[in-house]
């Protein structure tokens, strides 16, 4: 099935205005309802190398199973749902990836990627995360944060020790507990939610939550969610306005109407039997 | 940054930023800094820069290092403090320790990853030293929480584009001024405040049932037009104001110009045509 009628996609990545080079990485593919953003990090140019390879591995290794299974295929032995396990194997393909080119190629020791990957299918969106790139729900006017991060900042919030508020001015937001490629094995945050025609999902780097309040990122996408890729432009433009002291990436996926698994009579009867 | 000012009979030759993690110092040509005397050993010393720390350290020179006057072998460096080899000084500023600035470079400082064992350490130190505390930390951090939540939920109301403008420009006779958004306040990001103070802007409606009223322009971005029909945004930025096409089949007229699709930027008194209204922008004192 073409999701590209169902989702509208956008994006949009920038260097900021301190950083000289960009080490995010975006790709979207829409027909399969596919979109991974990546914000790498480590020395010299091993932050873009570890972002580039997660964002290409992760897109081509679902793309290529895509042509052969469907997400909502029923894996033979559990009889639940392929597509969590299929998205979290490709995450570690790609973990595996960056962790050994890490090993093997000393100007690229240590680098290491934050990922958000999200599939839509069957009326559902699939997450995958690591780190602190974000996930953004709209819906009803109401901007909704998806994922949490997997840093320090956010840890101390949930014990407790700082308040949200408190966070907004903390010194460490840039400590991960998570990333891609930094150790051998790695365990995303795999979540599924329901998604609504009308709804917008935001994938973004820390660049434009850091430099952008909710409140505008909100005002934007409800005032311009007609126009994707001006609301994407405007996203990105206003973390450089306020300095853009990171690089800044967004991807927009809208949901038009509504996409149902188009079901074999015996997917359906399975999936009523559960 | 940290950085080093090298001098020779107090004349300043030159200054060097500890830009690096190690920063060497001798008389080889392959040393980041190098002085070219023979009272400098080949590799004299190095300083070792750990986030805002560096530390000096003698490898074992011929004539050692001065640290204000006294031999060290290896020395944190202070602000200010003055490092001898042979006849040269070289003087150490640290970082300006502006606390505001140096917290919001903090900030921004490019993402790391804790590993899982700098992690449990971090996380003990954290409980050690919010364990007296806790219990009082949690229960106003759940009371801030709420009130955050609370006045998240107005600064959306207030701060939500309001539709109603948009009509009012095209169709129902809706009083502008009643809609007009108050500037939202203060948004509590630290981002907010930095944008660069600039003159409000404001559009007048020139024509229309609503001619004569008038729209300040001061959230980041207002929209304007009938949904569906033709809209267009303006957009406050630090350059000024712009206008941009959103949607419709044509694009907005600015001077009898149509736009295009890309961002126009607005001089006062420009002259936009939208949805059939005419509307004039100017900048407000």
């Amino acid at each position: 099935m073409d999701l590209s009628q169902y989702l509208e996609f956008a994006s949009c990545t920038d260097p900021g205005m301190v950083r000289s080079h960009n080490e995010d990485a975006v790709a979207a593919d829409p027909a399969n309802g596919l979109a991974v953003l990546a914000d790498g990090m480590g020395g010299y140019n091993a932050g873009e190398v570890a972002s580039g390879m997660a964002t290409t591995v992760i897109t081509t290794e679902i793309q290529q199973l895509l042509a052969k299974v469907k997400p909502y295929d029923l894996d033979p032995e559990s009889n639940k749902i392929i597509a969590g396990q299929l998205v979290r194997e490709q995450v570690m393909k790609a973990n595996a990836s960056i962790y050994h080119a890490a090993q093997s190629q000393p100007q690229y020791a240590g680098m290491g990627t934050t990922l958000v990957v999200c599939l839509f299918y069957d009326n559902k969106a699939l997450v995958a995360h690591l780190g602190d790139s974000r996930l953004y729900r709209m819906r009803d006017a109401t901007l909704k944060q998806i994922t949490r991060d997997h840093s320090l900042l956010q840890e101390q919030i949930d014990s407790g020790l700082i308040t949200a508020e408190q966070a907004k001015h903390a010194q460490h937001k840039n400590l991960v507990t998570k990333a891609l490629g930094i150790d051998p094995t790695v365990e995303p945050e795999i979540r599924e939610y329901e998604t609504r025609p009308g709804d917008i999902y935001l994938l973004c780097s820390d660049g434009l939550c850091d430099m952008v309040a909710d409140e505008d990122i909100s005002m934007t996408l409800e005032a311009l969610g007609a126009n994707l890729k001006l609301a994407a432009q405007q996203l990105v433009q206003m973390a450089n306005d306020n300095g853009g002291k990171d690089n800044v990436s967004v991807i927009l996926v809208r949901v038009l109407r509504e996409y149902p698994a188009a079901r074999g009579v015996v997917g359906k009867f399975l999936g009523w039997l559960k | 940054m940290a950085k080093l000012i090298l001098s020779m009979d107090g004349l300043v030759l030159k200054e060097i930023p500890l830009s690096k993690e190690r920063t060497t110092i001798g008389r080889k040509p392959h040393n980041d800094i190098q002085i070219d005397n023979l009272a400098v050993s080949g590799e004299h010393a190095v300083i070792v820069t750990i986030l805002n720390d560096c530390f000096l350290e003698d490898l074992g020179s011929t004539n050692g290092t001065l640290v204000n006057g006294n031999p060290v072998k290896k020395h944190f460096l202070q602000n200010n403090d003055v490092v001898e080899l042979g006849k040269y000084r070289l003087k150490f500023v640290g970082e300006a320790p502006v606390p505001a600035a140096t917290a919001e470079k903090a900030d921004f400082e490019k993402t790391m990853v804790l590993r899982p064992a700098a992690m449990k350490a971090a996380a003990e130190q954290a409980r050690a030293m919010g364990a007296v505390g806790a219990e009082a930390a949690r229960a106003t951090a759940a009371q801030q929480v709420a009130a955050s939540a609370a006045s998240a939920g107005t600064v959306e109301k207030e701060a939500r584009p309001a539709p109603a403008p948009i009509s009012a420009t095209a169709t129902t006779p809706t009083p502008i001024p009643a809609h007009t958004p108050a500037p939202a306040p203060a948004a509590p990001a630290a981002p907010a405040a930095a944008k660069s103070p600039h003159p409000l802007g404001a559009i007048q409606i020139l024509s229309g049932a609503n001619a004569g009223k008038e729209l300040e322009l001061a959230k980041p971005l207002t929209t304007l037009g009938k949904p569906g029909v033709q809209v267009a945004v303006l957009t406050r930025r630090p350059q000024g104001y712009f206008i941009t096409h959103v949607e419709g089949a044509n694009p907005p007229v600015v001077n009898g110009q149509a736009i295009g699709t890309a961002p126009h930027a607005l001089k006062d008194h420009d002259v936009v045509e939208l949805a059939g209204v005419k509307m004039e922008f100017f900048l407000k004192g």
